[in-house]
C-alpha cells in the first residue's frame, strides 16, 4: 500500500471515529440483529398449547394424555368440560391444539372389537406448526400404542417384537437447534448490509458535498482512491464478524467446529465481493438517500430472502431457484455451514469463493463502466 | 514562456456547445483572469484544463503536457481549489493538510516545511486541532489555498474562489495570490468580481463558450470601448435611462448605484444635449454630468450586450 492510499484510508478512519451514528450503526445493529434474529427467529416448536377434554376419565385415559404433556412438546393450557368450549379454545386461541378423549376410550382399548379412538383438532392457520404438531402427536401416539401391546402381551407371557427399529442420527446440529443453522445465514446478512450502506455512504457523501472534485484533480487515480476507501470498512467488517461469532457462542453456543483461517479467507472474499456491490451503488447513486434506498433493498432483501438464510433454495420454484444467484450471501452460507456446522473443509465449497470472486469482478467491471458513460 | 497553450479546445454535451473552439496561452507567473458569467463555459474549461474532463476536440497543453493524452502528468503539476469548499469540515485543520499532503505523497522533512507553510498562510498557527467546520469562511478559503498548493505545483487553478466570502478576506486572498504568482506559480483564476479582475495580468472574457475578449485591464478599457463614457446624476433614474435609451447618440446606458452610465458615440456634441431632453422636455434635474474612465464592468457591459446583438 502507498503513502497516497494509506492518506485516505487514515482521513476515513478520522472521519468514521467522529462519526457517533455512523459507529453506532456499525458495532451495535449486528449484536442487535443477532439478538432480534437468534431469538425471535425461532423455528423450534416446543411448549404447544393444547387443551384437553377427558370425557372418559379413566386410568388409562389419563395415562394417554400423560404421555403427551409429560414431553416438552406440549403444555396443557386449558381442560376442557363442555363440548361448545372445544371451539371456543381454537378460536379464542386458548389452545394450538385441542385433545378429546372420548367416554369409551378404555372400554375400546381393551374390548379389542373396535379401535380407540381419540380426536385431535389442530389450528391449521400455522401450516408448519400444524404438520410439526402432528407428527408429535402421531410419534406420542404410537409409542403409548406399542407400550400398551407389550403391557398386554407381557400378561400372556409373549414379547413384543420389531421388525425395523430406527435410530436416526442428527449430524452437525445435533440437538437440531435453529439458532446454529441461522447464525452463518445472519453473518453473511449482516455483513452485507454493513459493507454496502458504509462504503457507498462514505463515497456518495464525498459527491454531495463536493470534495470528490478535490480528489478527482489530485494524481489519485480510481484504484489507489477505492482501495483507501473500501479497506477501513472491510476492516471493520472483519471486526464484525468476531462480534457476531463471539455472542453467538455466548448466547446461542454456536461453535466453529471447522478451520479459522478457511473461516477467515471466505469471509474476507465476500466482504470484499460486498464492497464492491457498495461501490456499485455508489456509482449509480448522487445523494446519499438514495444510496441508502438502493444500499438497502440491494443487500437486505436478496440476503434475507433468496440467500437461503430462512427459505432452502431446494424448494423454490425454478425461476425463482434461478433468482437467488444474484446474491452473493448465497454462496457465502454454504461456505459458512460448511466451515462452522459440518467443520469440512475447502474441498467442500473451493467453488462458492470461485463464484464470489466472479462477483467481485462483475461488481467493479460494471462499476467502471457506469462512471465512464456518467462522465463522458 | 508559457505555462498553459489552449489550441481549438471544443466541449460539446449532447447538443449542447459549452466551450467553443477556444485558444489561449497563460504566461509562466502571471495571474490569470477567466471572466464570464454564469453557464458561459468557465469551469468546462478549467475542467479540461485540469484533466479531469476529456475535451470533444482540440488540445491543451498545461506544463507541457497534453490534457488530452496525458491526463495523470497534467494532474501532477496543477493545483485546483473549486467554488465549493474543498476541505473535509469533519476533519480538523491538522487532519486536512495531513491528507492533502498524502494525498500529493509528501513524507518526511519536506512535508512538515509545507504543513508549517499552510498553517502560516492560513494563520492557523496553534490552532492545528480546530474542526474545519467550525471555522470562518476566509480563514478556510485560506486553508483550502494552501491545501491545494501544499505540493508546489507550476499552476494553480481556483475557480470561483473568492463567491461568498467578505470583502476584507477576500482582499487578504488576492495578496496571497500575488504573493503565489511572484514565487513563480501561474495562477489562473475566475471570478464573479470585476473589481478583483483588475488585480489580473491577464483578461479573458467568454460568453457562450466563445471568446470575446483578451487583454490586460488597460488594453481592455481602451482597445474595446471606443467612445467615451459619461457618468450622469440625476433624479427619477429609471425614466431618465429609458429615455436616454432612445437617443441616438448613446450607444449603451446602464445603471451604476445611483447614477446612469451612457457610452457615448461621435453624434455626441455637449452636455446641453443631455440637459435639453432630460430637463427640458422631461423636466427631470440633471444634478451633474461627468466624463469619467471607464470601469471593466462598462467594458464587459458593452462586449456583452454587443455580442448578443451579433
Amino acid at each position: 500500500m502507498n503513502a497516497r492510499t494509506r492518506a485516505i484510508a487514515k482521513k476515513e478512519i478520522k472521519q468514521l471515529l467522529r462519526d457517533k451514528r455512523m459507529m453506532f450503526v456499525i458495532l451495535f445493529f449486528p449484536v442487535f440483529l443477532l439478538a432480534i434474529f437468534g431469538y425471535a427467529v425461532n423455528f423450534d416448536v416446543k411448549h404447544i398449547q393444547l387443551a384437553v377434554y377427558d370425557m372418559d376419565k379413566s386410568d388409562k385415559s389419563r395415562e394417554f394424555i400423560n404421555s403427551l404433556s409429560s414431553s416438552e412438546y406440549f403444555d396443557i393450557s386449558k381442560i376442557i368440560e363442555r363440548d361448545d368450549e372445544i371451539k371456543t379454545a381454537l378460536d379464542e386461541k386458548d389452545a394450538q391444539c385441542v385433545l378429546v378423549v372420548p367416554k369409551d376410550f378404555s372400554k375400546n382399548l381393551y374390548g379389542k372389537r373396535e379401535e380407540a379412538k381419540v380426536q385431535f383438532l389442530i389450528d391449521g392457520v400455522d401450516g408448519n406448526t400444524a404438520t410439526i404438531i402432528k407428527n408429535y402427536v402421531g410419534a406420542a401416539t404410537q409409542s403409548f400404542n406399542s407400550n400398551f401391546q407389550k403391557e398386554i402381551l407381557a400378561k400372556n407371557g409373549a414379547k413384543l417384537y420389531v421388525p425395523v427399529s430406527l435410530e436416526p442420527i442428527f449430524m452437525f446440529n445435533q440437538e437440531l437447534k435453529s439458532a446454529k443453522f441461522l447464525i452463518p445465514g445472519l453473518i453473511a446478512m449482516i455483513l452485507i448490509i454493513t459493507s454496502v450502506v458504509s462504503v457507498s455512504l462514505s463515497l456518495v457523501r464525498e459527491k454531495e458535498r463536493g470534495t470528490i472534485e478535490q480528489i478527482n484533480v489530485s494524481s489519485l487515480n480510481t484504484f489507489e482512491l477505492l482501495i483507501g476507501k473500501a479497506l477501513p470498512y472491510i476492516i471493520i467488517a472483519l471486526i464484525d464478524a468476531v462480534f457476531i461469532l463471539v455472542a453467538g457462542y455466548f448466547l446461542f453456543d454456536v461453535v466453529t467446529s471447522g478451520s479459522y483461517l478457511l473461516l477467515f479467507i471466505s469471509t474476507l472474499i465476500f466482504i470484499i465481493a460486498s464492497t464492491s456491490l457498495g461501490i456499485l451503488v455508489s456509482v449509480i447513486a448522487d445523494s446519499q438517500q438514495v444510496a441508502f434506498t438502493i444500499a438497502t433493498f440491494a443487500s437486505l432483501l436478496p440476503s434475507l430472502i433468496l440467500s437461503g438464510f430462512i427459505f432452502p433454495i431446494e424448494g423454490m420454484p425454478f425461476l425463482i431457484q434461478l433468482l437467488t444467484n444474484i446474491t452473493p450471501a448465497k454462496f457465502y452460507i454454504v461456505c459458512l455451514r460448511a466451515v462452522m456446522l459440518r467443520g469440512v473443509g475447502l474441498e467442500a465449497f473451493w467453488q462458492q469463493l470461485v463464484y464470489l470472486t466472479m462477483f467481485i469482478i462483475f461488481f467493479l467491471g460494471l462499476a467502471t463502466i457506469i462512471r465512464r458513460k456518467k462522465s463522458a | 514562456m508559457n505555462s498553459i497553450e489552449v489550441n481549438n479546445l471544443t466541449k460539446i454535451f449532447g447538443k449542447f456547445v459549452s466551450v467553443d473552439n477556444i485558444s489561449f496561452n497563460v504566461k509562466q507567473g502571471e495571474i490569470f483572469g477567466f471572466l464570464g458569467s454564469n453557464g458561459a463555459g468557465k469551469s468546462t474549461t478549467i475542467r479540461m484544463l485540469c484533466g479531469i474532463l476529456e475535451p470533444t476536440s482540440g488540445d491543451a497543453l498545461v506544463s507541457e503536457y497534453s490534457v488530452m493524452k496525458e491526463p495523470d502528468k497534467v494532474k501532477q503539476n496543477i493545483g485546483y481549489m473549486s467554488q465549493r469548499f474543498s476541505l473535509y469540515n469533519d476533519l480538523t485543520v491538522e487532519e486536512n493538510i495531513n491528507f492533502f499532503g498524502g494525498v500529493y505523497g509528501l513524507e518526511g522533512k519536506k512535508f512538515l516545511e509545507r504543513k508549517d507553510w499552510v498553517l502560516n498562510i492560513a494563520n492557523l498557527k496553534g490552532k492545528e486541532k480546530i474542526l474545519t467546520g467550525s471555522l470562518p469562511g476566509g480563514i478556510k478559503q485560506r486553508l483550502a489555498l494552501g491545501t491545494a498548493v501544499i505540493h508546489r505545483p507550476g499552476i494553480v487553478f481556483l475557480d470561483e474562489p473568492t463567491s461568498g466570502v467578505d470583502p476584507i478576506s477576500r482582499r487578504g486572498f488576492w495578496e496571497l495570490i500575488n504573493d503565489l504568482s511572484d514565487e513563480g506559480t501561474t495562477v489562473f483564476v475566475t471570478t464573479h468580481y470585476l473589481e478583483e479582475a483588475e488585480f489580473c495580468n491577464n483578461i479573458l472574457l467568454i460568453d457562450a463558450g466563445k471568446l470575446i475578449a483578451e487583454g490586460n485591464s488597460k488594453e481592455l478599457k481602451t482597445k474595446y470601448l471606443s467612445g467615451s463614457i459619461l457618468e450622469i446624476e440625476c433624479e427619477n433614474v429609471v425614466v431618465a435611462l429609458d429615455i436616454l435609451q432612445q437617443q441616438d447618440f448613446v450607444d449603451e446606458t446602464s445603471i451604476f448605484g445611483n447614477n446612469i452610465h451612457i457610452n457615448i458615440n461621435e453624434k455626441y456634441k455637449n452636455e446641453e444635449m443631455i440637459k435639453n431632453i432630460l430637463t427640458g422636455q422631461n423636466s427631470i434635474a440633471v444634478h451633474k454630468i461627468n466624463k469619467i474612465v471607464p470601469t471593466l464592468e462598462d467594458v464587459f457591459i458593452h462586449l456583452l450586450e454587443k455580442n448578443k446583438k451579433q
